[in-house]
C-alpha cells in the first residue's frame, strides 16, 4: 500500500500496518499532518503542534519496537477542544480561555494515549459546546487570523453541525483517523449525521467527564467519532470505564470490549420506530433516506415495531431549561481571577467579574447563562427547573415503556440535512432542530448516528439508533451489520 | 408574563454579566421568544413525579460517592498560577476589596 492511501484505511487496518512495520506511526502522523495542513480552509483545527505530534509518534514507534505498544499504537486522533490537554492549548472555542494551558490531561485523553493514539491537534467546536452548527466558535482556526465557523467538507457553504463540528469535519475530510466528541443534547450524533461519519454517545456515566470542560454536567458525555461502527467500537472500548476517584457520576461498571458482538446475528431483532420522529417537520429527503435504511434492516432480518415516545416535543423546553441551568452554575467559575480572560483596569471586584465575563463569553453562551440564572432564581425554580426535571423523568419512563416492545429504537438524527452557514441565526429555530437527539440525552441513553444515504445536494443523512442503558455493543452491532451490507459510510467528499 | 428590561437587568446582575443597552434589548426579545416556547411545559401534569437528576437513576440506584477526607493531590501551585491573569508572590490578584 502506498502512503498516499493511508487515510482511507480503517483504524484496525491502520493499526495493523503500523504494528507489522508496513508503515510507521511517524509516517502516518506526517501523512495526516500534511492532509490537515492542506485543508486548513475548513477551519477544523484550533491547535496543531508538529513537534508534539511527531514526538508522540516516535514514542509509539519505540513502543512497537520494544513490544510494549497498545492496541491503537500510532492511530492519529484529534480531540475536541473541550478536552483539556497538557501538550496543546485548550479553549473550548471561547475567547474566555484563549491560550489556556491545562496542567493535566482529561481522563479520556489519557486513556486514548495509553492505548497508543497519537494526538494530531485540537478541534473546533461551538463555544463551550453550546450550539449545533459550530458557528459560535470564537477562536481563530489554525492558518486563519480571525475566528471562523468550521465548514462542511461535503459543501463548504454549509455547517458541519455541532457542537463537535471540527471533529466531524476532520474525520470526514480524512485529516484524522478518528476524533473525540462530546454530546450533551446531540453534539456527537448531529455533526456525525451532517458530515457522513459514524459517532456514538455511550450511556451517561460510561466515559469519565474528568477534564471535559463542563457545559451541563448531568448530560455531558464523551464519545468517539470515526468512519465506521467498527472504528467507533475500538475507540469506545478504550475510552470507557470507571473513573470513580475523579468523576462523581462515573458509573462503576467495568470497561467492555465493544467489538465483541459486532458480527452478531440481528435476525428477529425488534427495531422500534417512534411515530413522533416522523411527524411534520421532517424534511422529505431525510425521511426517504431513513425509510430506506429501515427497509434495509428488514432485509437483514430485523423486525420493525411501531413504538410511542409521546413527549418528544417536550424534550426541547425540558433540555433548554436544564442545560442552561447547569451551564450558569458551571460557568460561574470564570471570574477573571484564577484563569481565563480578565478585563483591563477594573474599578472593583464586581466590575472585574462582569466585564471579564461579558468580554470573554460570546452571545450564545451569555444567553444560556441568563436563562439558567433566571430559572434557578428565587420564585422561578419550581416552575421551570423542577418541572423540567420531572418531565425529564417522564421522558426517561417513556423510553422504558418503548423498550418493553423493542430492542433498539431507530429514527432520524436531525429534521434536515446540513443547513447553509448563517441560516439558523435565530436561536429558537436552532434549538428546535435538536428535537430528535434531545430525548435520548435527557434519559442518559446510549445513541449513535451512522450514514445511511444522501439528501438534497448529495448531503449526508444519518440514522439514529438509541439503545437501552449499557446497550452500546448492541447499537454498534446493528450499525456494523448495516455497514457490512451497504457502503454509505465509504464515500469521501470530492476534492478530499 | 413577558420579561421587562428591569428583569433583564436583574438577571444580568445575578449572572454577573454587563449588557449594553442594545444587547440587553435584543436579549429581552430572544428570552421572551424562548420562554414562549417553554410555556408548553407548564401544561404537563407532573404531580407525584420525582424529578430526575441523574439519568441512570432510572436503571439502578445511583448514589453520589463521597471521597475519603485525605490528601490525594500534590502541591501544584506553580502549574495553576501559570494560567492566572494576574498573580504575585504565589497569590491571585484581585482589585482592592476592603478600604
Amino acid at each position: 500500500m502506498s502512503t498516499q492511501d493511508l487515510h482511507h484505511l480503517s483504524i484496525a487496518a491502520l493499526a495493523a500496518q503500523i504494528r507489522n512495520h508496513q508503515t510507521s506511526a511517524t509516517e502516518v502522523a506526517q501523512h495526516f499532518l500534511a492532509r490537515a495542513k492542506a485543508r486548513q480552509a475548513l477551519g477544523a483545527f484550533l491547535a496543531v503542534d508538529e513537534g508534539v505530534t511527531l514526538a508522540q509518534a516516535k514514542a509509539q514507534d519505540a513502543a512497537i519496537a520494544a513490544g510494549t505498544a497498545g492496541p491503537l499504537a500510532g492511530v492519529p486522533i484529534g480531540h475536541k477542544d473541550v478536552f483539556v490537554t497538557r501538550d496543546f492549548p485548550t479553549t473550548a472555542s471561547s475567547r474566555m480561555l484563549a491560550g489556556y494551558r491545562s496542567p493535566f490531561d482529561a481522563t479520556v485523553v489519557t486513556r486514548l494515549a495509553e492505548a497508543g493514539c497519537v494526538t494530531l491537534g485540537k478541534l473546533s467546536c461551538d463555544e463551550f459546546a453550546m450550539g449545533n452548527g459550530n458557528e459560535s466558535a470564537a477562536i481563530a482556526p489554525v492558518g486563519m487570523d480571525a475566528p471562523a465557523p468550521v465548514r462542511n467538507p461535503w459543501d463548504p457553504g454549509r455547517v458541519p453541525g455541532g457542537s463537535s463540528g471540527g471533529s466531524a469535519a476532520a474525520v470526514a475530510a480524512r485529516m484524522v483517523a478518528a476524533a473525540t466528541g462530546t454530546d450533551t443534547g446531540g453534539s456527537i450524533r448531529q455533526p456525525a449525521s451532517f458530515c457522513g461519519i459514524t459517532g456514538i454517545k455511550p450511556t451517561y456515566g460510561r466515559a469519565s467527564r474528568y477534564g471535559m470542560i463542563a457545559y451541563a454536567s448531568s448530560l455531558d458525555q464523551a464519545g468517539p467519532m470515526a468512519r465506521s461502527a467498527q472504528d467507533c467500537a475500538l475507540l469506545l472500548s478504550v475510552m470507557c470505564g470507571p473513573d470513580v476517584q475523579r468523576d462523581s457520576t462515573s458509573l462503576d461498571i467495568p470497561a467492555e470490549n465493544f467489538t465483541r458482538q459486532l458480527d452478531a446475528d440481528i435476525e428477529g431483532l425488534r427495531i422500534g420506530v417512534p411515530a413522533e420522529f416522523f411527524a411534520d417537520g421532517l424534511a422529505d429527503d431525510v425521511r426517504s433516506a431513513v425509510d430506506a435504511a429501515l427497509k434495509e434492516y428488514e432485509k437483514l432480518g430485523a423486525k420493525l415495531v411501531p413504538v410511542q415516545l409521546p413527549r418528544t416535543q417536550l424534550s426541547v423546553p425540558a433540555y433548554y431549561i436544564i442545560s442552561p441551568a447547569e451551564a450558569s452554575s458551571n460557568l460561574s467559575r470564570f471570574d477573571g481571577v484564577r484563569y481565563g480572560h480578565r478585563t483591563a483596569h477594573p474599578a472593583d471586584l464586581q466590575e472585574l467579574y462582569k466585564k471579564s465575563r461579558s468580554e470573554g463569553f460570546g452571545d450564545e453562551v451569555q444567553r444560556r447563562i441568563m436563562i439558567g440564572a433566571y430559572v434557578l432564581s428565587e420564585g422561578y425554580y419550581d416552575a421551570y427547573y423542577l418541572q423540567a426535571q420531572k418531565i425529564r423523568r417522564l421522558i426517561a419512563n417513556d423510553f422504558q415503556a418503548a423498550f418493553q416492545q423493542c430492542d433498539v429504537i431507530a429514527g432520524p438524527v436531525a429534521p434536515s440535512v446540513a443547513w447553509q452557514l448563517g441560516d439558523k441565526a435565530d436561536p429558537l429555530s436552532s434549538y428546535l432542530a435538536d428535537v430528535f437527539t434531545l430525548p435520548a440525552s435527557l434519559a442518559g441513553l446510549p445513541a449513535m448516528s451512522l450514514p445511511v444515504g444522501t439528501g438534497a445536494g448529495g448531503l449526508p443523512v444519518g440514522l439514529q439508533l438509541i439503545g437501552n442503558y449499557l446497550q452500546e455493543a448492541r447499537l454498534l452491532n446493528l450499525a456494523h451489520r448495516f455497514q457490512q451490507a451497504t457502503d454509505f459510510h465509504l464515500p469521501s467528499p470530492s476534492d478530499i | 408574563m413577558a420579561l421587562t428590561s428591569q428583569d433583564i437587568d436583574r438577571i444580568a446582575n445575578l449572572a454577573r454579566l454587563e449588557l449594553s443597552p442594545e444587547k440587553s434589548e435584543r436579549m429581552r426579545t430572544q428570552l421572551n421568544d424562548f420562554f414562549g416556547m417553554v410555556a408548553q411545559m407548564q401544561a404537563v401534569d407532573t404531580s407525584g413525579i420525582e424529578p430526575l437528576t441523574h439519568p441512570v437513576a432510572v436503571l439502578q440506584d445511583v448514589q453520589l460517592r463521597l471521597q475519603g477526607d485525605v490528601v490525594t493531590e500534590t502541591n501544584q501551585r506553580e502549574a495553576y498560577l501559570r494560567n492566572a491573569p494576574a498573580a504575585e508572590q504565589g497569590l491571585f490578584l484581585v482589585p482592592k476589596v476592603i478600604e
